[in-house]
């Protein structure tokens, strides 16, 4: 494997080796070059993917010279496919660049298994039809795809694929795992074998404070009835209990156990996001099931069995106030169990891969061990079919979205990037596209958007008329700060679903440029 | 000219629809037209500060959007570890300086923009630099930087109450006066994470009014670092804050400051570490992780900064055409769970030190410029050192360079009064240093001195006080 390259230190800080060689491995397939769409591949070149192919048919007018960083002068009247793949292929030497100069509807009409080849489509500036018919080809060639539109100061982003599964969520707030209010033997021992009441001040507040709060939960539940506090003032009392035990002021470590307490009132077990994952039916695996689905039951045996109603242990702990040598040895005891937990994990993997007539061999440890770490924190995302949401939205969040003051700016974009499509179907241009046919498109373009909203099923819901009118001042006018905007976002998401780090987005992105009140709609 | 569709294929073809139908959701002073497109184009001035991983985005979006007059100011050089998302910038380009790379690149590419780059620190401009142009737009990557920015441009607010012409009225509200206001829009990114603001001084929250959304830096107790560290960055720090300035009073480096640009350094520093490490028994001290630790190295990658930089350049172009309704007023991005983008709308601490009419500082006619300025290292809200001060433009005493502390070293003995012109009362600007957080910065401050019985002041109440 080549030597990682400095330029990409950045975001090796991110996503680490592993997603970088994911995005180098993989190819994008780009429909239609205008501003959207180049933004979007421009920030992904520079990230390094692998190869992209830009396919579009037009040529580059004057007009794109005003929008588009990635054409120039001596480009005017060449195949816009072309100077966008060139220009991006100067951006980053190691990145395969190719281009198809043909309109991404006829590829869509003529040549649906073009897009298999890809890792990933990113479709930008297509209308509603072409959407439906490119969806059902990718969903058929299991290719991921990614829709991005700029339309005036208005956009749209949408992923869509079957389903998505994350181990590497890498959430920016989440619970340690500290199992304050659930230890296991080995950190039972340790605690007891640490004396609160030692005399010597510094090592009184030295005493790292997952060790203070085991003795004292373990205290109390003596006197409780093997019952931890939950009620507020059992709550206030226990924290009253921390309180007494300070010698003095400064004890920093005290005042940590106290802050902490709460990591002990936490519920045992886990959390309800997991349980989903876990009774969701892709959970009975059989030679079909991905590594993940695999990996989920492997862990739901885990918790069934050895791990009592628990995950497998993350096992890292947060810096606190202590001696060295009592962090480090604490430290110790969690690497271990999570050690221990892997193990079992390991053997349970194999042991279900077996029985579904796969090579026991072929989940790598790591991925295990990566997947026993993050066991609480898996995601699974799903996305609806584009005709499905198209044909038969989410009624009652619709209908939600368009009576919320805070999104119905966003709903009513929403319906009218539909209704424009719908407009330029019946009249072979988008409202407003020209000069001299604005006022007439108006209610034109108005009456697209009620029947619209009569197909959905919201009957007599008004779509404010100063929105029906920008749309139409608008004119399809694709501007380059809403373009770099809107393919910024579309290529972070990217990011995500080819790294399979972090989470991405779930629903469609309406971006609203006017107040810049955006919303995710759920339909 | 026709108003159809003209015969002549524009490159503004897009803008245009923006910039010449009228609209319902627009400013209140719009007015669509192609005269509204070449004034921009060709008169409407943008500083962008910071030309890296948002100053490039901004130049290319906002030449884009139709601005065909930008300067450039930014004291670095090309770096590899930029060629991540600064685009603007090639291998070859590396060690050159980033303002005048990124100006070239741009003019290249787009005909008919002109942009100026300066290669120097904000700090080494005059005043009246930042005063030239309509808008400025930030792409900084510091607290310290911004802060400066923001103290320069809200300095140029005056007031009713304090307008240099004395005809005018005396205006109870103090509200600033319109052609005043400097409007900044600011971005900032970390990772999955940016902002996008818009800042009307007066109008609209400053920087300073809203510096509690900034934590200060974390900090490791230096008894941790010393004798109880528990992790790798304990560790780097140890090495990089303690034993190197041990080592330097022993003249192993020939007495040298730490430089972590300086690969040597920062080897010393690892192996240093390195070494602490395995003696206490941690885990994950790295080279990489070390630069991480010392440098601050914050994360960056080209989306975030695209996604940002748009949004400012989309807010710079409705305050110079009013096209559209404006950001009101801070809007944060997060795109690393999902999607999350809120728009906030923060109001002015009306007693901001620095955009707010100014603290009121009321004295004697006797009191001289030396007097005045122990009254501001006194004065609690202040506690300003090292003061330099000008009234109108006028240098009254400066601390530095040497020429111009003597110059005005004699006025330290002269009464304010007389050096303000007899003025009854008028805004001064006082730059020097303060306290934050327990360091030492430096600081730009608006005074409202008035001067005890005068003609024409009677009623000290105005809005704030002191």
């Amino acid at each position: 494997m080549a030597e990682p390259k400095v330029k990409y230190d950045r975001q090796l800080r991110i996503w680490g080796e592993q997603g970088q060689a994911a995005l180098e491995k993989s190819s994008i397939c780009l429909l239609n070059c205008g501003p959207t769409g180049s933004e979007t591949l421009k920030n992904l070149v520079l990230g390094g993917i692998g190869s992209i192919t830009v396919v579009d048919g037009s040529k580059v007018e004057v007009g794109d010279l005003g929008n588009n960083f990635l054409v120039d002068e001596s480009s005017v009247g060449q195949s816009k496919a072309k100077c966008v793949s060139s220009f991006l292929q100067e951006l980053n030497d190691s990145v395969k660049a190719k281009f198809v100069e043909e309109y991404p509807e006829a590829l869509i009409e003529t040549n649906p298994s073009f897009f298999s080849q890809f890792t990933l489509v990113i479709a930008t500036q297509l209308v509603e039809s072409s959407m439906i018919k490119l969806d059902r080809i990718c969903r058929e060639a299991n290719v991921i795809l990614i829709f991005a539109r700029s339309y005036g100061l208005t956009g749209f982003v949408r992923i869509s694929l079957k389903e998505h599964t994350v181990i590497e969520s890498k959430p920016e707030h989440f619970l340690d795992d500290l199992r304050l209010n659930n230890p296991w033997l080995e950190l039972k021992s340790f605690a007891d074998s640490i004396d609160l009441t030692v005399q010597d001040p510094v090592a009184h507040k030295h005493i790292p404070y997952v060790v203070i709060l085991v003795k004292m939960a373990d205290e109390w539940a003596k006197s409780h009835g093997g019952k931890l506090p939950s009620t507020r003032e059992q709550k206030k009392e226990f924290k009253d209990l921390l309180k007494a035990r300070m010698v003095s002021q400064d004890e920093d470590n005290y005042k940590e156990a106290i802050e902490a307490s709460f990591k002990v009132f936490a519920p045992r077990g886990i959390s309800l996001d997991l349980q989903r994952i876990l009774n969701d039916s892709s959970s009975e695996v059989d030679s079909n099931s991905s590594d993940f689905w695999v990996l989920v039951a492997a862990l739901k045996e885990f918790i069934a069995n050895e791990g009592g109603g628990e995950a497998p242990l993350e096992g890292s702990i947060p810096d606190m106030t202590s001696s060295t040598e009592q962090y480090i040895n604490l430290q110790n005891i969690y690497l271990a169990k999570a050690e221990a937990d892997f193990l079992v994990m390991e053997q349970l993997v194999r042991s279900i891969l077996k029985k579904i007539g796969r090579d026991s061999n072929s989940i790598p440890k790591a991925t295990i061990r990566s997947f026993c770490k993050n066991a609480r924190k898996l995601r699974v995302c799903r996305y609806r079919s584009i005709e499905d949401e198209f044909n038969s939205p989410n009624l009652p969040e619709l209908q939600k979205y368009l009576t919320d003051e805070d999104s119905s700016i966003a709903v009513g974009i929403y319906i009218l990037l539909r209704a424009v499509d719908r407009f330029a179907a019946n009249y072979n241009s988008f409202p407003g596209q020209f000069d001299s046919a604005t006022d007439e498109d108006i209610p034109r373009l108005k009456s697209a958007a009620i029947s619209l909203l009569s197909d959905l099923g919201c009957n007599g819901t008004a779509l404010a008329e100063d929105l029906i009118n920008e749309m139409c001042r608008f004119g399809a006018a694709e501007l380059h700060a809403v373009a770099a905007l809107v393919g910024g976002i579309a290529s972070q998401e990217v990011i995500k679903l080819i790294t399979r780090q972090f989470v991405p987005m779930s629903g469609t992105y309406i971006f609203n440029g006017i107040d810049h009140k955006s919303q995710l709609l759920s339909l | 000219m026709a108003e159809t569709a003209a015969t002549q294929p524009s490159r503004s073809r897009d803008l245009d629809k923006l910039l010449l139908r009228p609209g319902n959701l627009v400013g209140p002073r719009f007015e669509p037209s192609a005269q509204l497109r070449d004034d921009v184009q060709n008169h409407a001035r943008v500083l962008v500060v910071g030309a890296g991983g948002l100053g490039c985005e901004l130049l290319k979006d906002l030449a884009l959007s139709g601005f065909h007059n930008l300067d450039v100011i930014d004291m670095d050089r090309i770096e590899v570890t930029n060629l991540n998302r600064q685009f603007l910038f090639r291998v070859e380009d590396v060690g050159k300086p980033k303002a005048e790379v990124a100006a070239k690149r741009v003019m290249e590419r787009i005909s008919g923009v002109n942009i100026v780059p300066h290669f120097c620190r904000i700090e080494d401009k005059d005043i009246d630099f930042y005063n030239d142009f309509m808008i400025i737009a930030l792409g900084l990557d510091s607290v310290e930087a911004r802060s400066y920015i923001n103290n320069v441009a809200c300095s140029f607010l005056a007031s009713v109450f304090f307008s240099p012409c004395h005809e005018i009225e005396y205006d109870s509200d103090d509200n600033p006066l319109e052609e005043t206001i400097k409007p900044m829009v600011d971005g900032g990114t970390e990772g999955f994470k940016g902002h996008a603001r818009v800042i009307l001084p007066g109008v609209t929250p400053c920087f300073e009014c809203t510096i509690w959304l900034f934590p200060p830096q974390v900090k490791f107790p230096l008894c941790t670092l010393a004798e109880t560290p528990r992790t790798a960055a304990h560790c780097i720090e140890y090495a990089h804050l303690i034993k190197w300035n041990e080592v330097v009073h022993n003249f192993a480096h020939g007495g040298t400051a730490f430089d972590p640009d300086n690969p040597q350094h920062m080897k010393w520093v690892y192996d240093e570490a390195a070494k602490r490490a395995e003696l206490f028994g941690i885990p994950g001290v790295t080279y990489s992780f070390t630069q991480g630790v010392v440098k601050n190295i914050i994360p960056a990658i080209a989306s975030t900064n695209a996604i940002i930089s748009a949004a400012c350049t989309l807010e710079t172009l409705k305050i110079a055409t009013e096209c559209s309704k404006t950001m009101s007023n801070y809007l944060t991005y997060n795109g690393s769970e999902g999607l999350h983008t809120k728009v906030a709308e923060f109001e002015r601490d009306k007693d901001c030190l620095v955009c707010g009419p100014g603290v009121l500082i009321e004295v004697d006619t006797s009191v001289t410029l030396q007097k005045f300025m122990n009254l501001l290292e006194e004065h609690p809200k202040l506690q300003l050192t090292k003061a330099s001060i000008t009234h109108r433009g006028k240098n009254l005493y400066m601390q530095a360079p040497p020429v111009l502390e003597e110059m005005t070293r004699s006025n330290l003995s002269l009464p304010l009064f007389e050096l303000m012109g007899k003025l009854s009362k008028d805004v001064i600007h006082v730059n020097g240093m303060t306290n934050k957080n327990n360091q030492k910065v430096s600081c730009l401050r608006k005074l409202r001195v008035t001067f005890k019985g005068v003609d024409g002041v009677t009623d000290m109440d105005t809005a704030g006080g002191a």
